[in-house]
């Protein structure tokens, strides 16, 4: 199975309130919450560390979860976020970035 | 409100983080608007180094939607630079602009820094009476031109509208323009005193007849009959409610870094040139003492009607003489919206048909003068 690299979307809006992300879409203005572990998750989305290092390094020693089943989740809740254009999910490492010219909200 | 917002509402108030903040950037502008409530003249405002010092004070301290306003914006030469730092920070970024000095490039950048909204003041869909109220020829050309570069690239655009004696016939044809421009737009009937408490732009506001129109358009206000209903009898446990969010879950810092519960509540609580902004968001004395208020605390307001349906600004109440007194302009929207005296009014004795006393302004466009540019040069 190949790597999975997660990169946050600099368009967004974020901000933790009490160990939570509130993030406001840079799309359409649309707000999120995520929840404690979605949020280890974003916040170790620097596009450089791979999702089964994040979840091996951040998500499994937080949580009593199997690796394998953790990784499952995150994979899928990675592509969920990128969906929403607040994540971005590629097979390659993700150079940091400011906003694409020509990107639409 | 979103129901989400609301849950981050509540619980930004019960960890006590101060989740919006609009800050003026600048007090100068390039409009003269008549019911303006500040003093454009610069008495010494934050630099950048002070403001991206604030900024990150601020995202520390946990505020999440970062309003820029003024004064005019653009007519700050670092006003990018403190934008994309904002932006670095992660702030939602709200602007507030007359947009007279926005071309499709700034436009275009806006749009890359991933601002949310932009809010532009229209106060007429007639040029003659626009510019009768904001004293600059040309800027309503010159605003909605603006409006559409921003709308081309896709920004989200809020018009605001302010009614007044002036325009008071024009609001129905300003959300036609803006429902032709494919942007938002805001009423706002509250024309507000000034900030050092000259009262004299407040006469500039619409009288009760108007207002009671206003507020039986079914296009501005939904169902008439539930938005002007009697309201009902307050339970006990309503009046433990807070009258607003100032100081609570937002605040406002001016150009020269005070720090006050919101821009409509200019109580002194500290400057950021002094003080961390969190040190004065948290153990400010007058920042505790407007936060300690609940509706009960309000002598009069607990007597009227209206206690519970009021849009009472706690500012305004300030600005009359008494935080937790009664605002004589909200006391009039909810007896143009019932037909039915506020307890201030009739503790008052004010005959409601003259509660509001109209004077003319006398505008006269040839003293008007030249747009400045940017860069300071005039256009």
């Amino acid at each position: 199975m190949s790597k999975l690299y997660v990169a946050r979307n600099p368009r967004v809006a974020a901000r933790s309130l009490d160990g939570e992300m509130m993030i406001m879409s840079g799309r359409d203005s649309t707000l999120f919450t995520l929840n404690k572990t979605a949020t280890i998750l974003w916040q170790a989305a620097d596009g450089a560390t791979s999702l089964d290092e994040i979840v091996e390094h951040k998500i499994c020693p937080e949580f009593d979860v199997e690796p394998t089943v953790a990784l499952h989740d995150a994979e899928a809740l990675a592509r969920e976020l990128a969906g929403h254009e607040i994540l971005q999910v590629s097979e390659q490492p993700i150079p940091p970035r400011t906003a694409a010219p020509g990107e639409a909200r | 409100m979103s129901s989400l917002m609301q849950e981050i509402g509540d619980k930004a108030m019960a960890l006590g983080v101060p989740l919006a903040v609009q800050v003026d950037l600048t007090y100068r502008c390039n409009e003269r608007c008549v019911h303006c409530y500040l003093d454009h003249h610069d008495h010494g405002e934050m630099t950048t180094a002070e403001i991206k010092h604030l900024l990150d004070e601020m995202a520390e301290a946990g505020v999440f939607i970062l309003t820029l306003s003024g004064g005019e914006i653009f007519l700050r030469k670092d006003f990018f630079e403190i934008l994309e730092y904002a932006r670095q920070r992660t702030f939602c970024v709200k602007l507030k602009t007359n947009a007279v000095l926005i071309r499709e490039q700034d436009a275009r950048r806006i749009r890359e820094l991933g601002v949310e909204s932009i809010q532009v003041s229209i106060y007429s869909h007639r040029p003659e009476v626009h510019d009768a109220i904001t004293l600059v020829p040309g800027s309503l050309k010159r605003s909605v031109g603006a409006i559409r570069f921003l709308k081309s690239q896709g920004l989200r655009v809020i018009m605001a509208n302010v009614l007044m004696t002036q325009n008071r016939q024009d609001y129905p044809a300003v959300r036609a323009l803006a429902a032709e421009l494919g942007v938002e737009c805001t009423l706002d009937p509250t024309v507000t005193p000034m900030m050092d408490g000259d009262r004299s732009t407040v006469s500039l506001g619409v009288d009760s007849s108007a207002l009671r129109e206003v507020f039986r358009d079914s296009s501005l206000v939904g169902d008439v009959d539930e938005f002007c209903a009697i309201p009902a009898k307050v339970d006990q446990s309503e009046l433990e409610a807070i009258p607003c969010s100032a100081g609570h879950t937002a605040c406002y810092v001016s150009p020269y870094g005070d720090v006050f519960p919101c821009v409509q509540f200019p109580v002194p609580t500290g400057n950021v040139r002094n003080q961390r902004f969190v040190d004065i968001w948290r153990h400010s004395e007058r920042m505790n003492e407007v936060r300690s208020i609940r509706l009960k605390d309000l002598a009069t307001c607990t007597q009227c009607t209206h206690v519970s349906s009021c849009t009472r600004c706690p500012g305004l109440a300030y600005m009359e003489g008494n935080m937790r007194g009664p605002s004589s302009q909200d006391c009039e929207k909810s007896f143009a919206k019932t037909g039915i005296p506020s307890a201030n009014m009739l503790a008052k004795k004010l005959a409601p048909p003259n509660l509001i006393q109209i004077k003319t302004v006398q505008i006269q466009p040839a003293q008007i003068p030249p747009l400045p540019t940017m860069d300071g040069a005039t256009a």
